[in-house]
């Protein structure tokens, strides 16, 4: 092997790498927010009593876990423009982001309703609980304990999945990889310093949504 | 000359869809084959092996699959080795399914109770026979659903090939859209087809899921 890697190369460009992961972190952020909207619609639809809300739920949530990411994002950014709708790349990137986190939440959200017993709601209100005092105090807490570890998983797996907007231009870290490469033309060097910074990242998510996770739940349970 | 979305086309998507099931296939065998070696590593009762097959897990499940597409299709060339984006494509694919196989079986393996080891102890059955006639066809049992739940995402996933040149479904459908100026109709074609084989294999999945379940 006769190849000099030069990592030291790529320092000038610290700035515009420290922009693309607060750029991905934006993204991650906003398309968490924007998806989870989408979730308690579409979780409240799919345990309603009525058959059509229901029945369009379930089609939105197997439609868009049925298929990739990659063309959910060509279908918004290149088929919609043809209807007369134009996005511009982030716009694009955004929508798809959030619609396909919808459908997984939508199932994340659904399974956190289901896991809190009636059994608790009806102590609840056996105590002289209103029903709103029930919600607040009984279900709420229960409920969000419940979904937020599959919660956090799924948020680092959209800092994750958001390098795939890369590929209609999206500014964010990984497109930031691109430029970098096409400075220099130290594809090997650049992308793997990109998904080092990613696996920081993630690892770093990680260690954060754990310890507020013992700090929240696990020591307030202990009282 | 721009032509018309037609049957040529529809025929070239298919010819990309089988390249999709073809590389998911060959990730899924690989990966396979691969995973067991992660889930195997990540039990055996010595300390440094788990710890490298959870460091594996972790580089893998941590790390965008986009990002380990381009380091295999930039740094085997690298290394001297020609690579063309098939071999990119089947090499990583293959490494991304193993970290997940890994776990899935992992998972499995442990859920059996450390008292079905004990009980085939106290009937005086050896190692191998505990291993493979008590622990190894509940653990099996138990990680089919998951296996196959996999396969959805190693499927959609495979579409990121298309990002480093790999033709298979969605970069077929790239193709198809920039002759035809149609994307909206070659796109939904595409997701059709993604469709078709992702839900069989969901379903399949929850089938397996109820059936194996309420066997025990």
């Amino acid at each position: 092997m006769d190849y000099n890697f030069r990592f030291g190369a790529l320092w000038r460009f610290r700035d515009q790498i420290l922009e693309g992961v607060l750029l991905t972190l934006q993204l991650s952020v906003v398309t968490m927010a924007c998806g989870l909207a989408i979730s308690l619609v579409v979780a409240l639809a799919s345990t309603s009593n009525l058959t059509v809300p229901r029945l369009a739920a379930r089609v939105y949530v197997e439609t868009i876990r049925n298929t990739p990411l990659l063309v959910q994002l060509f279908i918004v950014f290149f088929g919609l423009p043809t209807l007369g709708i134009r996005l511009n790349a982030n716009t694009a990137a955004l929508i798809a982001l959030s619609i396909n986190m919808g459908a997984y939440g939508a199932e994340i959200l659904r399974a956190g309703f289901e896991s809190v017993r009636h059994s608790q709601i009806e102590a609840g209100r056996a105590l002289g609980l209103s029903a709103g005092q029930t919600f607040q105090h009984v279900v709420l807490f229960q409920a969000i304990k419940a979904i937020y570890p599959a919660l956090a998983s799924q948020f680092v797996l959209i800092m994750l999945t958001t390098s795939v907007v890369s590929s209609i231009g999206a500014t964010e870290l990984f497109n930031t990889a691109a430029f970098i490469d096409s400075r220099t033309y130290l594809s090997f060097e650049t992308y793997a310093l990109i998904t080092a910074a990613y696996l920081i990242l993630t690892l770093g998510f990680r260690a954060l949504f754990a310890a507020i996770y013992w700090v929240v739940f696990v020591r307030r349970s202990r009282r | 000359m721009i032509r018309e979305f037609g049957f040529n086309d529809l025929s070239y998507l298919l010819t990309g869809a089988s390249w999709t099931f073809g590389l998911a296939l060959v990730a899924m065998v690989g990966g396979g084959l691969l995973g067991l070696v992660v889930a195997v590593l990540r039990v055996v009762p010595f300390k440094p092996l788990n710890w490298i097959a959870i460091g594996y897990i972790n580089l893998i499940q941590g790390t965008p699959l986009l990002g380990q597409l381009f380091l295999f299709f930039f740094g085997l060339p690298l290394i001297g080795l020609s690579v063309d984006s098939w071999t990119a494509a089947s090499l990583s694919m293959s490494i991304y399914a193993s970290a997940f196989f890994g776990e899935i079986w992992r998972g499995s393996l442990q859920s059996i109770s450390q008292r079905q080891w004990e009980a085939g102890a106290a009937l005086g059955l050896s190692y191998p026979q505990r291993l493979f006639n008590v622990v190894l066809p509940q653990a099996i049992r138990i990680s089919v659903a998951p296996t196959v739940g996999f396969l959805v995402q190693l499927v959609k996933n495979t579409s990121l090939t298309s990002l480093i040149g790999f033709i298979e479904l969605t970069r077929a459908a790239q193709i198809v859209s920039g002759a035809t100026f149609q994307p909206l109709p070659v796109y939904l074609t595409a997701a059709a087809m993604y469709f078709v084989i992702c839900f069989s294999l969901s379903q399949l999945s929850q089938m397996l899921e109820r059936r194996l379940h309420a066997a025990r």
